[in-house]
């Protein structure tokens, strides 16, 4: 029984493994320093880079934050506090669902309410829709981190006179702060690649641009386009965005995983 | 805080205490006297911890908790009187029986944490150094720490993390400090090192102690009270109640009888 355990495990950590080898054989020759900092070249022609879909990347991640993070960690706060309330229930049960939602549902809702009426394809758009997807994640990680405190901390700082407020703040949310980063840089890993809802909202787009009510380029619908295409010098492209989104999501599990070490090592101030 | 023999520094007046519907103390009367230990002792789910939490208002921070009748410290009233919860909780220090160092602190963090909660009111660097080192030594932790101070707390041993919980509760300079069941979850040795220093606190401050082990009680109390089932049965001189009890269900229950 054991061997057999011990055969799914190993079997379960192999697609990663294939995956990054694949990678790193088919994209590694083509991720020269040009690749992050010049331009696509037109279809068909070898070489050129990436900049502006690893730049685009970057700006509809920090969109998706700015708007993810606050409401995702303002809830959890919320259902952390009250845990039993029939608003809590509500909102962990419709978190729990909005969580499971296919990605690229999520997407048509944003293209119908936030492309449509506004007249067009945007960035914002984009940052919107992943922003979206983070909320529930979110959430529900700040919820049980702020839980993992244990209530003898609260109620040693209630006995030495903290109000409430004091005590929530500068007790029990700086206690679970480890641990809601590491949330929050989760949620971000997850949506860094997700690549349904930009067809509908961020578009891609060919040419340089970082304006927020433009279609912009981002890394998994640059693969996705040149995947597609029938060029060769396209595809080798497309493996070498890969070996790069995958690098950034390993990057951000990297810092989540040091973040949460900290944590549990005490950290000390 | 100067108080006579015959005027106690804290006192129950026909206290009652709820748990939603649940009756967990029955018209509690008891004097706790300045610079005296004073052990309550019972079996579990007697009250014991209850009593203790209401003289700090802590029992009130629990939800559908309730409180009827009075505590007065130094004759002021502190349920009905001028003095809000916070107050009381300054005056009256608690230490928990779980040590509870906050994780996210350093030693000297952790004894100047309860000093920093008056915002804008809070000492001077050098003034604070000055309590936390008084407050680390009053709790015979100074010698042990002293080189460590920016060290996180979770680093020291279970009964050190007792002790520092004990500093941070005397670096506000409460009048009286409230132990519950300070040494359940310690070593003989570290149990040993905390009953030594509640018979030190003795000497400046009134201690209360909760505890299940009488022996515990016998060797670090000057009174001691008896509950049963939410009531005050018998307070009196720990050596009069352990030895020539007045009620025979004192006397059950220090003979051994049951409990």
């Amino acid at each position: 029984m054991l061997g057999l355990t011990y055969v799914a495990a190993i079997i379960a950590t192999l697609p990663l493994l294939f995956i990054i080898f694949h990678l790193l054989r088919q994209g590694a020759t083509f991720l020269r320093p040009s690749f992050f900092t010049e331009m696509p070249k037109p279809m068909g022609e070898a070489g050129g880079g990436m900049a502006n879909a690893i730049v685009g990347t970057l700006i509809l991640i920090g969109t998706a934050s700015i708007l993810g993070l606050p409401i995702g960690i303002g809830a959890g706060l919320y259902l952390a506090d009250r845990r039993g309330s029939p608003l809590a229930t509500i909102v962990r049960f419709l978190s729990d669902v909005l969580n499971g939602l296919p990605s690229i549902v999520l997407g048509i809702f944003a293209w119908e309410f936030l492309v449509r009426p506004f007249g067009g394809f945007s960035a914002l758009a984009g940052g919107m829709a992943l922003g979206a997807m983070m909320i529930p994640l979110v959430t529900r990680t700040t919820e049980e981190m702020i839980r993992l405190v244990p209530a003898s901390l609260r109620e040693a700082a209630l006995a030495l006179g903290y109000t409430r407020w004091r005590t929530s703040v500068s007790i029990v949310l700086r206690t679970a702060l480890p641990g809601i980063v590491t949330g929050a840089l989760v949620a971000i890993a997850r949506i860094a690649g997700e690549t349904a809802p930009l067809l509908f909202t961020a578009l891609g787009n060919q040419f340089w641009s970082t304006a927020l009510r433009e279609p912009i380029a981002a890394l998994p619908l640059q693969i996705f386009a040149y995947a597609i295409s029938p060029y060769e010098t396209a595809h080798a492209q497309a493996w070498a965005g890969a070996l790069v989104l995958i690098a950034i999501v390993l990057i951000i599990s990297l810092i989540a995983r040091y973040a949460t070490r900290a944590r549990y090592a005490g950290g000390g101030d | 805080m100067q108080a006579a023999e015959t005027e106690p520094l804290l006192r129950t007046h026909r206290l009652n205490a709820w748990f939603g519907g649940n009756r967990v103390l029955r018209n509690v009367t008891l004097d706790f006297a300045d610079r005296a230990v004073t052990a309550i002792i019972g079996p579990s789910g007697c009250g014991k911890s209850t009593l203790l939490r209401c003289l700090n208002r802590m029992h009130e921070t629990v939800p559908e908790a309730s409180v009827e009748g009075d505590v007065f410290l130094d004759g002021t009233s502190i349920y009905n009187g001028d003095l809000n919860a916070i107050a009381v909780r300054r005056h009256i220090g608690m230490v928990f029986q779980r040590p509870t160092p906050f994780p996210t602190m350093s030693i000297y963090d952790n004894v100047a944490a309860g000093l920093r909660i008056r915002i804008g009111a809070s000492p001077r660097r050098k003034e604070t150094d000055e309590i936390v080192r008084v407050a680390l030594e009053r709790a015979g932790l100074w010698s042990e720490v002293k080189d460590r101070l920016r060290e996180s707390a979770t680093g020291l041993s279970g009964g050190q993390q007792q002790r520092l919980c004990i500093a941070r509760a005397l670096a506000t300079k409460p009048g009286v400090i409230l132990l519950d069941e300070p040494t359940a979850s310690l070593d003989p040795l570290s149990t040993q090192t905390i009953e030594e220093l509640v018979h030190e606190l003795r000497e400046t401050i009134a201690v209360v102690i909760v505890t299940h082990n009488m022996q515990q009680a016998a060797r670090v109390s000057d009174r001691a009270a008896f509950m049963l089932s939410g009531e005050m049965i018998e307070s009196a001189p720990t050596s009069t109640l352990f030895t020539n009890p007045r009620d025979s269900r004192t006397e059950d229950y220090v003979t051994g009888r049951f409990g």
